[in-house]
């Protein structure tokens, strides 16, 4: 570990993200006549703290406006926190945000960080130059993405041409060709379709075990975490209201997991002992059971005991999980 | 290319060597410097891109040649019906065109692409340029670099040349010599504007009529002789937005003409210490802006 370039800032060894207090506070203006305004203070993050070792994969999540975007804006310098202390890397990233562009990478789902209008390959030439990508790095960099992203046949294509899908493989390449200690992808599988989100979600776990780059994913698809991250951390109002195991996150948030089955006929509701029946609609039966356990017996009793023609899981979405996490109370208490 | 070839070698890991954009803790020297790197590689990929399709390029620039020669058309139709406008003649009201169009062309071919940066604000597309290790500025600059707004300079450059022509003006070395230094200080005076207008849409996301008001209207205005408008507007353009100095009173002095508001000979020497004044000024409202967008998000 070769942290110590930048001990001198970095406290513990190892933290690689560390936020202690830090807050953003907007003042936001509403008109309330012709040309009057109201000035309104939002505290957007609230005495944030926590810290990223070197090599972890963390799921950042909460529901819309919770201070999600604002806080990976804060990590990558864009936005300058109003209170508090914020370093990756041993950099402040708002003192020193072009340093840290080196050593970052960013993915934002909503919008590209590629050129638009450009074939893909001539955005990634202009990403070596101007990260000052060593040649053979580059090249090494790229053959991988390239092949593990599927993007042969894209790179000629300009970015508005392609799917969104591919945009976004592209982009991932694109953050990836200078060698970033850390990787924050802003919601990375929004919009993707099936294939496209299990291609992305191998990639970066791949990534992650081979180089341990460090990376910080907002989400709003639990499957994204359930499948890549190990801790996962929830903000809601700016504030951190659980940081754990996802595990942890279900049995705090009492949620469950919905199984979705289509029957051979309509039929009086199925009973079983680990689940409840909470909808039905002719043959087809929602059946709600604790996320933490698993579907396997439920499906399998199910089966042994019901004409069944097909059936889906579905996870519980964040804002459910949320809404029961604030109705169990404690909520405050289970951030370690 | 680089006085560090160390840096080229360190791959992985957290050498001093990556952080090559420390250039961001040196000075202004090696600020600019890194801009004008990040300006010049970012224009040379859309000219490669541009030149990927020859036959479009060559009809916008002559499109965007003949777009802004319309302007000269309309002061052609002019002449048409009178011999004198506010009392010069065709060639020097060319001349003063030829001036204006050439300087306010190399401004539009360098930082023609500013006037996107308001809907960049608003669409969140700002935060992607802010992540990447060069100044925002270059790369705001340098966006979908146009060479088909060639057609405007050498428009410019061509009535300029008609009017010199024609124009029986007695050359001394300091007329000749003022020739090129109206044209790049008018170029930086007018570069300065474009920047300080995207700077005011920081705060203002749809202020790019604004700004385009003060530009393309501001070398409309110099397209004219001075002595059609009002002492207050000459008073605004020289003393409070210094477009005068892009061509008026340069040129007044090539001219042999009196010069507006009764000022000095020497101001026709100043629009290089104008243009610097410009510079910094801009420089400093670009500054501000970044940082009032890095403290309230869009």
């Amino acid at each position: 570990m070769a942290v110590g370039v930048h001990s001198e800032f970095s406290g513990v060894e190892g933290d690689f993200i560390e936020l202690d207090g830090v807050e953003k506070v907007f003042d936001v203006r509403k008109k309330t006549g012709f040309l009057r305004s109201e000035r309104r203070q939002v505290r957007a993050v609230d005495s944030l703290s926590f810290t990223v070792p070197r090599g972890e994969m963390v799921g950042y999540i909460g529901p819309n406006g919770a201070g999600k975007s604002t806080t990976i804006k804060m990590l990558t310098g864009i936005l300058t926190p109003s209170g508090g202390r914020l370093r990756v890397a041993g950099i402040d990233p708002s003192r020193e945000r072009t340093r840290l562009a080196q050593r970052i990478g960013v993915v934002f789902g909503q919008r590209t960080t590629l050129w638009w209008d450009l074939p893909l390959i001539d955005s990634y030439r202009l990403m070596h130059r101007m990260y000052r990508i060593p040649d053979g790095r580059y090249r090494e960099n790229l053959d991988r993405c390239v092949e593990l992203l599927q993007l042969a046949d894209l790179l000629d294509v300009p970015v508005r041409q392609l799917s969104l899908g591919q945009r976004m493989r592209g982009d991932i390449a694109a953050a990836l060709l200078h060698d970033p200690d850390v990787l924050y992808l802003d919601e990375p599988t929004i919009g993707l379709d099936v294939i496209s989100k299990a291609r992305v979600r191998e990639f970066l776990r791949d990534l992650n075990a081979e180089r341990g780059t460090t990376v910080l994913l907002t989400t709003h698809d639990l499957t994204d975490i359930e499948q890549l991250c190990r801790r996962v951390m929830v903000i809601d109002h700016g504030r951190l209201m659980y940081d754990g195991p996802l595990t942890g996150l279900h049995e705090v948030g009492e949620s469950e997991r919905t199984l979705v089955v289509d029957l051979e006929r309509e039929l009086p509701p199925i009973e079983v002992e680990s689940a409840r029946v909470v909808k039905v609609e002719g043959p087809r039966q929602w059946l709600a059971f604790p996320a933490a356990s698993s579907a396997a017996p439920l499906v399998a009793r199910i089966a042994a005991e019901y004409p069944l023609v097909d059936l889906s899981v579905r996870e519980p979405d964040i804002e459910t999980v949320i809404a029961k996490m604030y109705a169990q109370g404690g909520a405050e208490k289970a951030v370690s | 290319m680089d006085e560090k070839p160390g840096f080229e070698r360190s791959v992985r890991g957290d050498g001093p060597g990556r952080a090559d954009a420390s250039w961001a803790r040196q000075g202004a020297y090696a600020r600019l410097r890194e801009g004008v790197r990040a300006y010049g590689m970012i224009a040379a990929m859309w000219i490669r891109s541009t030149m990927a399709y020859r036959a479009s390029f060559v009809m916008t620039t002559i499109g965007n040649f003949a777009g802004t020669a319309l302007d000269f058309v309309a002061i052609l139709l002019m002449f048409s019906q009178v011999d004198r406008l506010g009392g010069y003649s065709l060639p020097e009201v060319a001349f003063l065109y030829g001036v204006a169009g050439t300087a306010f062309g190399i401004a539009d071919l360098a930082l023609g692409s500013m006037d996107r940066l308001g809907r960049r604000v608003r669409d969140g597309t700002l935060d992607t340029l802010l992540v990447r290790p060069v100044p925002v500025l270059a790369q705001v600059a340098a966006d979908r670099f146009a060479l088909r707004r060639l057609g405007r300079i050498t428009q410019g450059l061509l009535v300029l040349g008609y009017a010199i022509a024609v124009l029986d003006i007695s050359w001394t070395p300091l007329r000749l010599l003022m020739i090129p230094l109206m044209l790049l200080s008018g170029g930086v005076i007018f570069s300065a504007v474009f920047v300080g207008g995207a700077a005011f849409q920081f705060v203002a996301q749809d202020a790019s009529e604004v700004q385009n008001s003060f530009t393309y209207g501001g070398s409309t205005l110099l397209q004219y002789p001075p002595t059609v408008f009002a002492k207050d507007l000459l008073r605004g353009v020289t003393f409070v937005f210094p477009l005068a100095f892009v061509n008026w009173l340069p040129a007044l002095y090539v001219l042999g003409r009196p010069y507006p508001l009764d000022l000095p000979t020497w101001v026709a020497f100043t629009p290089p210490l104008v243009a610097a004044g410009c510079c910094a000024l801009a420089g400093v409202a670009w500054r501000a802006g970044l940082r009032s967008y890095r403290s309230t998000g869009s």
